[in-house]
């Protein structure tokens, strides 16, 4: 039984003629860790607010198919209960922090003073997020006083402090450096190892093969390819159709001509993959 | 035109020391990438270079222009600043009154606008987008009407903070050939960036920072080498110099031209 279950979903933003989304059917289990890949102006932003409720709830337009998450169905929901299912982080941070608080601490714990968790629960629960993602120590600077990579290391806390069943992620570490990306992409594969399901919309490849159990490739609103990310990130139609890969699967493509690559393995998506290769025709 | 850089320190208002003595001379022409982790300094340092901060001890120097002495607005003919966010940098109607805004605060004449507007939406590939409301752009091609409008300032120096955030392999191409082309030019630019792949198939020298001072300095190859040292500043090598590095390879290899020759021997 798929835990968010999108059924022949179309969409239309208000006054526009062409579908952003075009007749997407996704089943996501309970747990499980998607990655949407896409050029830019897939649709990859409009999936995530239609799992975050905001389509159709705030952008209004023109929502048709089935969206499900945990059974219940979004367009028979109100936004104020479909949000304590799901959590969206935006792609970009200043349009996420409220402006309503002085300190990152007090940003993370804004959520929960809305859904009015006790005081002690709170502070833990709060403590406990900004260790996981490693903010401990920007705690009591402004939101604003902060660096583009850091203001999304607290966007992102204060969904994950919510504990969402549903996670929805928009490019959560666009800006944010690269040992920094690694780490924010570990946090999540742990999310999701304890229950979590994930869904997020992303450009870095190398990471995705590493932590994801499947990749959705969306182009012009419509499923291209979806699969293990070791089968859709390796496929030639990404290079066809604007997809970026990572270096280790052109690399070795390139390779294949000249013979340095074993034809009998599959290209890599992931460093250990790539070592494993080329090692062996060393 | 020379950019150099004395013992900069910048402390912010609110009492964050965010540079700490950073000493660094940029020669006329050279393609400089600068990475390091988030809150290192990187932005801070780049806005001192057009005035928009200004040291609070040390010295900026653009040219034979001290920064400490010269408007804003004047040193934007020598610097020109493309925003992280173009979203906090874009705000006229259209594209092409966007692009010809900064030339014509540099007071140029109208048939010299004309051709630099010409020119920069050619180069960022907008030349069909003249008339349109940026804001009615993807974000894609907004960065990219950002972009425009600094490149058809014809300043010496271009700094991008953050070019590639967000976008998709295409359009990172695209940037590719704007910095390629400025090269051509004898621009000097300077890109702040965390993809690392993209600094290294595009810039010849890397600065990194770390908590406000400078942690490297040098080519491309001989900073990617050293990954341990990366690694104080949160940056990983990129994809090949790494998988060069795991597969023995004797020399810092950067681009899959250079892996893949290194690897023939």
């Amino acid at each position: 039984m798929a835990f968010v279950n999108l059924q022949n979903v179309t969409y239309k933003y208000p006054l526009t003629e062409a579908p952003v989304l075009s007749n997407i059917n996704l089943e996501v289990k309970e747990g499980e860790f998607v990655a949407v890949i896409g050029p830019n102006g897939a649709g990859k932003s409009t999936l995530c607010y239609t799992l975050a409720g905001f389509i159709p709830h705030f952008f209004k337009g023109e929502l048709d198919g089935k969206v499900e998450v945990a059974g219940v169905d979004l367009k028979s929901s109100a936004l104020n209960e479909w949000v304590r299912n799901v959590g969206l982080a935006f792609q970009n941070p200043f349009n996420q922090i409220s402006g309503a608080k002085y300190t990152v601490f007090e940003e993370i714990a804004f959520g929960l003073e809305n859904q009015g968790v006790p005081r002690d629960e709170m502070n833990q629960r709060v403590e406990e997020v900004l260790t996981m993602t490693g903010i401990r120590d920007l705690a009591d600077r402004s939101p604003y006083s902060l660096s583009g990579g850091q203001q999304q290391r607290v966007a992102l806390t204060s969904i994950l402090v919510m504990q969402p069943k549903v996670l929805v992620l928009d490019e959560p570490t666009s800006q944010m450096d690269p040992i920094g990306t690694r780490e924010v992409f570990g946090v999540i594969r742990q999310m999701a190892e304890r229950g979590m399901t994930v869904i997020m919309a992303e450009h870095k490849v190398e990471w995705i093969a590493e932590f994801a159990d499947r990749v959705v490739a969306l182009k012009d609103g419509k499923i291209l390819l979806q699969g293990a990310p070791s089968d859709v990130l390796t496929s030639r139609l990404l290079s066809e159709n604007g997809f970026g890969i990572s270096r280790y699967t052109s690399t070795a493509r390139e390779a294949l001509k000249y013979d340095l690559w074993p034809k009998r393995l599959r290209l890599p998506t992931t460093l250990q993959e790539a070592v494993d290769g080329f090692g062996g025709k060393k | 035109m020379k950019i150099e850089i004395k013992d900069l320190r910048y402390t912010y208002p609110a009492g964050v020391e965010a540079l700490r003595g950073i000493s660094v001379n940029i020669d006329p022409g050279e393609q400089v990438a600068m990475v390091g982790q988030n809150g290192s300094g990187k932005t801070t340092l780049v806005k001192h270079l057009n005035g928009l901060l200004q040291p609070t001890s040390g010295s900026v120097l653009i040219g034979d222009w001290n920064t400490k002495k010269v408007a804003v607005a004047k040193l934007a003919a020598r610097v020109g600043y493309v925003f992280q966010n173009p979203d906090e940098q874009l705000f006229s109607s259209n594209v092409g009154v966007e692009v010809a805004f900064g030339p014509r605060n540099l007071g140029y004449s109208a048939e010299k606008i004309d051709a630099l507007v010409k020119d920069a939406l050619t180069l960022t590939e907008l030349s069909d987008k003249t008339g349109t409301n940026p804001y009615d752009l993807s974000p894609t091609w907004r960065k990219m009407v950002a972009l425009a409008s600094i490149i058809s300032m014809d300043s010496d120096i271009v700094i991008f903070d953050e070019p590639t955030t967000g976008q998709d392999a295409l359009s990172v191409a695209r940037i590719a050939h704007v910095v390629a082309e400025l090269k051509k030019r004898g621009k000097t630019v300077i890109t702040i960036t965390h993809d690392i792949d993209f600094c290294a198939e595009n810039f010849e020298r890397v600065v990194a920072l770390s908590k406000g001072q400078i942690l490297l300095d040098g080519p491309a190859n001989e900073v990617f080498g050293q990954a341990d040292v990366l690694a104080q500043t949160y940056v990983d090598p990129p994809q090949l110099t790494r998988l060069g590095k795991r597969l023995g390879l004797k020399e810092t290899v950067r681009n899959q031209e250079e892996f893949l020759a290194a690897f023939k021997k």
